[in-house]
């Protein structure tokens, strides 16, 4: 039997609720195997000044054409500097979706929220398909939503840590209070991360450093793409409570067994 | 959007059907969920939650303690004004009692101010009938005014405003809102209010959402239990909180859980509400939301409240009367219900203290000098 | 003439339009964006844009990113 279960991005449907990045690769060569044995749909790249002297080939020749491409605004320590990467990456003509990174601490890479805000409100305004990277700040979350993003993208740790969900209770918070999807994006280390941030709620995964650095990331990306559809399925299927046995230090209701006097 | 949509989705929901058909082991995956849902609430007010009370109440105890610790705020109610022009068939104050008709002026106003103030209470609700005539907002600003002098924080118990006069209130210096649906029911809320403005169900439902909007910094709902069903009542007392709760994450939301008391007029509820039942409304409450803030008032006994202390409340009136000018004055003009516990401030507090609470008299004061706008 | 490409200066023996250029440098036009003074150019206007002296030119690319 199958579940018709997919997640609506800016008028797309995705089926495969992993997403995969294209950094940090021994070779842009593994792309394609990465993108098949992962069966996602959407994949980040970023946007760099060609080097003129090696002609490295275009990254874009490894992505399979079926594929959505998210270009981030990586380099970007300002909502102007993200805007001007955004419009330029979008005249690339594969699109107009864009993935927000506004960061200026080089130490974590953790992001600017006011920052990505004003970013999105006028990128959203100009019809682009807003992802913004954010900390998992519901008040952050709250305005982007506000401004028109078409989802919120949070950090489960930061970038390149393989942590894991470190940031997991606020997360889950976004999720409860928060409309448009939340896709955890960053420090997931491992296919059962993916798997419980899948489990909480979140409508996906974005998965790029530890597919690059595993062993063997062809692999890799078949487990993460296992993981995130078995939290999904969990998900769906809706977990049974596990019965805790309060512990009764002394009765709080005993008062009501000495007669009812209504 | 307003909470009646919200209402319309559930009102010719099958309750008692519904009920019947939870099981043990439902109201037992509720209980022990992290989060709930509108189901989960429901679930723990049916039947077949009650066997689980205590645990309820433990974990209504835990959830408590974590978000507000042993702390009870205590306020009291002032009654300015009794003229109704409703006919409300419930209360003691409609239009058609013959009772005693009060008015306080800005005067006596002061002096009842100064009386309460002595007990050391900064939080005070005042509360009038529906007479816009008598007791209308210019009349009401006149004596916030003087109130502001001697208290920090002023909820308004009174009929139902437009957006535009709760903001004027706001102005003035009203911070809390409360106001009762009295009975979510819409075809039974017509038959309980035959005549009078309080018959528009729709603009009291949207009462508290609209001060919200005004501004105000706290806003309390509730139902009258006893009118109806009090398990669907609960059911949509919660809804109502938590749709004012999410949709306004910057207001404070409380629940009220007022029993019908005997009254002038001698009105008898259809349903009954006993303690149990009273104890699973309010557990539930506290597990379904566990930021919002539940009032108990003077309408319970006070072996009935210092009992229920430790099970979620988070606010006490004392020293009430519920008579017009009733803290300086004999004859002070009619009852609205008969109280239950008659105990003063300074007992409430050696109470709450001998029962590990804390009595809080003031929460907070505004810093900027407020009502000084001519408005 | 002196024009600024990808942030650093280069002599330019001849004033050529972007289009030129970037064959020149053996770049495909599919693959790249350009910001010429702050403005992006389309594809189309490659061949109509002439650099001029103290021009600056941005020639970006997609790469691997996360």
């Amino acid at each position: 039997m199958k579940y018709e279960d997919y997640l609506e991005i800016g008028g797309t449907k995705l089926f495969s609720r992993l997403f995969i990045g294209t950094g940090k690769y021994a070779s842009d060569a593994l792309i394609p195997q990465i993108a098949e044995s992962s069966g996602s749909q959407v994949i980040t790249v970023a946007l760099r000044r060609v080097d003129f002297e090696s002609h490295t080939e275009n990254v874009i020749k490894h992505i399979p054409k079926t594929m959505q491409l998210l270009p981030n605004t990586s380099g970007a320590r300002t909502s102007d500097e993200a805007i001007r990467i955004a419009r330029l990456a979008k005249a690339m003509g594969c699109g107009n979706w864009i993935k927000i990174e506004v960061i200026s601490d080089n130490k974590y890479l953790l992001p600017d929220g006011y920052e990505t805000v004003k970013a999105t409100e006028i990128l959203a305004r100009e019809g682009f398909v807003v992802l913004p990277y954010i900390n998992p700040d519901l008040m952050v979350a709250k305005q982007l939503q506000n401004a028109g993003a078409a989802a919120v993208m949070p950090l489960g740790a930061p970038i390149g840590s393989n942590r894991g969900l470190k940031t997991g209770e606020m997360i889950r918070i976004l999720i409860d209070e928060i409309d448009i999807p939340i896709i955890v994006d960053a420090g997931i280390g491992k296919p059962s991360q993916a798997c419980r941030a899948m489990e909480m709620g979140a409508s996906a995964c974005l998965v790029n450093t530890a597919i690059a650095g595993a062993n063997d990331p062809v692999r890799m990306a078949g487990a993460f793409a296992d993981a995130v559809r078995a939290g999904r399925s969990a998900f769906l299927a809706g977990p049974g409570a596990s019965r805790k046995t309060a512990s009764a230090s002394s009765p709080l209701t005993g008062f009501l067994d000495f007669g009812d006097p209504r | 959007m307003s909470f009646y949509q919200s209402y319309l989705g559930y009102r010719d929901f099958p309750f008692a059907q519904y009920l019947d058909a939870i099981t043990e082991s439902q109201a037992a995956a509720a209980l022990s969920k992290e989060r709930l849902k509108e189901q989960d609430l429901l679930t723990l007010l049916s039947p077949q939650a009650e066997p689980f009370l205590e645990d309820m109440a433990q974990k209504a105890h835990r959830l408590t303690m974590n978000q507000f610790g042993s702390v009870i705020f205590l306020f009291t109610p002032m009654y300015l004004s009794n003229f109704c022009t409703n006919h409300c068939v419930y209360c003691g104050f409609n239009v058609r009692n013959k009772i005693g008709r009060r008015r306080l002026s800005f005067d006596e106003v002061e002096k009842e101010a100064a009386k309460i103030a002595e007990t050391g209470l900064k939080h005070i609700l005042i509360l009038t009938g529906e007479a816009k005539k008598k007791a209308g907002i210019e009349y009401l600003q006149g004596c916030v005014k003087i109130l502001k002098t001697y208290f920090t924080s002023i909820a308004i118990e009174i009929y139902p405003l437009e957006t535009d006069e709760y903001g004027k209130l706001i102005a003035s210096g009203v911070d809390s809102l409360t106001i009762f649906q009295e009975t979510y029911n819409e075809r039974l809320y017509e038959t309980l209010h035959p005549k009078g403005p309080k018959r528009d169900y729709r603009f009291r439902i949207d009462a508290p959402e609209r001060g919200c909007m005004a501004g105000m910094r706290s806003v309390n709902v509730g139902a009258l239990l006893g009118l109806d069903n009090w398990r669907s009542e609960a059911f949509f007392t919660g809804l109502h909180a938590e749709y004012l709760q999410r949709k306004y994450p910057e207001v404070e939301i409380s629940i009220s859980l007022p029993r019908m008391r005997p009254q002038v007029g001698g009105f008898q509820p259809k349903f009954t509400v006993s303690d149990r039942n009273l104890v699973q409304i309010m557990t539930a409450f506290r597990l379904f939301l566990p930021r919002a803030g539940i009032t108990v008032s003077t309408r319970e006994s006070a072996v009935f409240r210092d009992s229920i202390l430790p099970l979620g409340v988070t606010k006490m009136s004392a020293g009430s009367c519920t008579s017009v000018g009733g803290h300086t004055s004999k004859e002070s003009g009619s009852s609205q219900f008969e109280i239950s516990d008659e105990r003063g401030v300074g007992e409430m507090a050696t109470a709450l203290a001998s029962l590990g609470f804390q009595p809080v008299y003031k929460d907070w004061q505004p810093m900027e000098a407020r009502g000084d706008e001519s408005v | 003439m002196v024009v600024v490409i990808n942030g650093k200066q280069e002599e330019l023996t001849e004033s050529i339009s972007i289009g030129a250029f970037l064959v020149r440098k053996k770049l495909d036009f599919d693959t790249v964006v350009i910001e010429h003074n702050r403005r992006i150019i389309n594809k189309e206007d490659f061949h109509k844009f002439v650099m001029k002296e103290n021009d600056s030119l941005e020639v970006l690319r997609f790469v691997g990113g996360g």
